[in-house]
């Protein structure tokens, strides 16, 4: 395929992209008409009251006076140039807010995907290989109870064991602060910080993928061509490294594509459990502070996430299987 | 060829999760027999380990663990029962519309579906208790409007099979309503993968429920297994059992509806068992 044809499959899929992105903005600002208390109110009662002029004042300040499509209209143009707000409890724009702690959530999600997609391909792949032996059987049993665990509990669970009990690794935070790390000591630092929350967020997805990609294994090698590829005399090693899996893993992939916008969601939990300084642990604190720009903007944020994530999730798809067409 | 039951009960996955299941549902309708006092009541010391007095010991505030589990079963299981029950009127709803008129309606449909599908669903439901302010009834709402999509999925892909099928077309020109048509001879051949996905939704709403009520999200004044698992986390170190007992309970219970949701799916459709 030419890059022409790959730039403009490109283009077409951020088009696409738009109603979704545009959806959200809309559903974030009706859900702002909805939260009780607008922020003219809020402010005042946090004054300790105030007239009614003041609030009348601080409305107009704000365009809450206007109807409501003007105030969409004033909300989306805001969006468009990035401007998501601007959080009056930690007196500081939204967007500003949200790049601090992005990088510390795409640490999490990326060493995430990474361990719950390796270890889950292995496994499925494994425990088809092993199918109906006991050792198949041992694989299943992990995956359908890792399924069933909530992610919150199992966190807690290791800090019990690993950072209590045994003193492995540190109970939360990203980096040891006040040992003032610098370089490769501090690498190391985050890297045991990452352990805990890793493992716990991945226990799911990885039972996920386990399982798809066992199911996936099993039904690739009932079709013909292997059959074909057989009767061809090609060793069954061979059948299954250069045919077999590399068909199974196609819809492992479209699943963890799929599962971006939960492995997001899961994140606040496990963020929240580890006092993990990222997007999750910022949208449970502006939960309580009931600090809506700021938690809508993470919304936002994160849908725009899985967004980006899908797209790459089809080119990745395109490049792993050449019948794909994308003209 | 087995019937149904035979193959559904002949599988010791299935026998396992039905007795945990089971037990669980008997001890959250007869919560106040077991345990009659109010499991927000202080009962005795603050602390006391599992084994003492009280069978599952008492929490920070001297509450009764055993009575919080029992009373949390009851508003656990309701939430998530409800929920799917919302979510699956609703999605069939959507799933049948899309599927049976198809064209324009089916593009809108579906499109909107797969929005909701796109959009991270458990921030959803955050951004929706937070905003609409926690409550049973608010977590009831938030839950199945963020597990309602499969539903529809399911339904549309069924709808689409069945209705060019003879008997279809035969209702239609016997001069059959088209709403008489879906619930008449459309609806009742989806029921099958229907009540697979409901079930396993049921699980999911769980986890969702208790997650939402760890974060201290959950239906205030109602005790709720997640909820226990947030009170005790600060005391992790001094008493394990406040976290880890709760937390037994979700897994298992998650685990047994998995069991039984897979083992209807197997008994459902026989050909595709051994996979």
């Amino acid at each position: 395929m030419g890059g022409a044809a790959l730039g403009r499959y490109v283009v077409r899929r951020l088009l696409q992209t738009v109603p979704v992105v545009l959806g959200v903005v809309i559903l974030n600002f009706l859900l702002l008409q909805l939260a009780p208390g607008d922020l003219a109110t809020v402010l005042a009662g946090e004054a300790g009251g105030a007239p009614k002029e003041y609030i009348d004042q601080l409305r107009q300040r704000f365009g809450q006076d206007q109807p409501v499509l003007v105030q969409l209209f004033n909300y989306l143009r805001n969006l468009a140039v990035l401007d998501l707000g601007y959080s009056f409890r930690q007196s500081a724009p939204v967007l500003n807010l949200l790049l601090a702690r992005l990088w510390p959530t795409l640490l999490l999600m990326g060493s995430t995907l990474l361990v719950s997609l390796s270890l889950g391909v292995c496994m499925g792949l494994l425990a088809a290989l092993w199918v109906r032996t006991w050792k198949d059987h041992v694989i299943s049993v992990a995956a359908i109870i890792f399924y069933a665990t909530p992610l919150f509990w199992i966190g807690l669970m290791l800090i019990l064991v690993f950072s209590i009990k045994l003193g492995w690794f540190p109970t939360s935070g990203m980096e040891d602060v006040v040992a003032f790390n610098e370089g490769f000591a501090r690498v190391v630092d985050i890297a045991r910080h990452l352990v805990l929350p890793t493992v716990t967020l991945s226990m799911f997805y990885l039972a996920l993928y386990a399982r798809l990609m066992r199911a996936s294994m099993l039904e690739q090698r009932g079709l013909d061509y292997v059959t074909t590829a057989r009767a061809k005399g090609i060793p069954e090693r061979t059948i299954v490294v250069r045919h077999v899996f590399r068909n199974a893993l196609l819809p492992v992939v479209t699943m963890a594509g799929i599962q971006f916008g939960s492995l997001l969601g899961g994140s606040v939990v496990v963020e929240s459990v580890f006092a993990w300084p990222g997007l999750g642990q910022l949208a449970y604190q502006s939960l309580f502070a009931r600090d809506f720009n700021l938690l809508l903007g993470i919304f936002f944020l994160s849908a725009c996430l899985v967004v980006i994530v899908n797209l790459l999730v089809d080119l990745i798809y395109v490049l792993l299987d050449p019948r794909i067409r994308i003209g | 060829m087995k019937t149904f039951w035979q193959r559904f009960l002949s599988n010791p996955r299935v026998i396992i999760g039905l007795i945990w299941l089971g037990a669980v549902i008997l001890v959250a309708i007869f919560a106040d027999v077991l345990t009659p006092r109010d499991p927000f009541a202080i009962v005795g010391a603050p602390f006391a380990p599992p084994g003492s007095a009280l069978w599952l010991g008492t929490d920070s505030l001297g509450r009764d663990v055993l009575a919080g589990l029992a009373h949390g079963a009851r508003t656990t299981l309701l939430i998530a029962v409800l929920s799917t029950l919302a979510a699956l009127a609703f999605g069939t709803l959507v799933g049948a519309i899309a599927g049976y008129y198809g064209r324009a309606v089916d593009d809108v449909l579906m499109r909107t579906t797969e929005f909701f599908q796109t959009i991270p669903s458990f921030l959803f439901a955050i951004v929706l208790i937070a905003i609409l302010s926690p409550s049973a009834m608010n977590l009831v709402i938030a839950i199945s409007v963020v597990s309602w999509p499969p539903i529809t999925r399911v339904v549309r892909a069924e709808v689409l099979s069945v209705k060019s099928r003879e008997f279809v077309q035969a209702a239609v020109v016997a001069g059959q309503r088209d709403h008489a048509i879906l619930l008449t001879q459309v609806l009742p051949n989806t029921l099958s993968p229907l009540i697979v996905t409901g079930s396993l939704l049921v699980a999911t709403a769980i986890l969702i429920e208790s997650a939402l009520s760890f974060l201290g999200l959950g239906a205030p004044n109602q005790m709720s297994w997640g909820f226990m698992i947030g009170a005790g986390r600060s005391f992790l170190r001094d008493a394990w059992w406040l976290v880890t007992i709760p937390g037994v309970a979700i897994l298992l219970t998650v685990l047994s509806i998995n069991l039984i949701g897979e083992g209807l799916n197997d008994a459902l459709n026989p050909r595709l068992a051994d996979l």
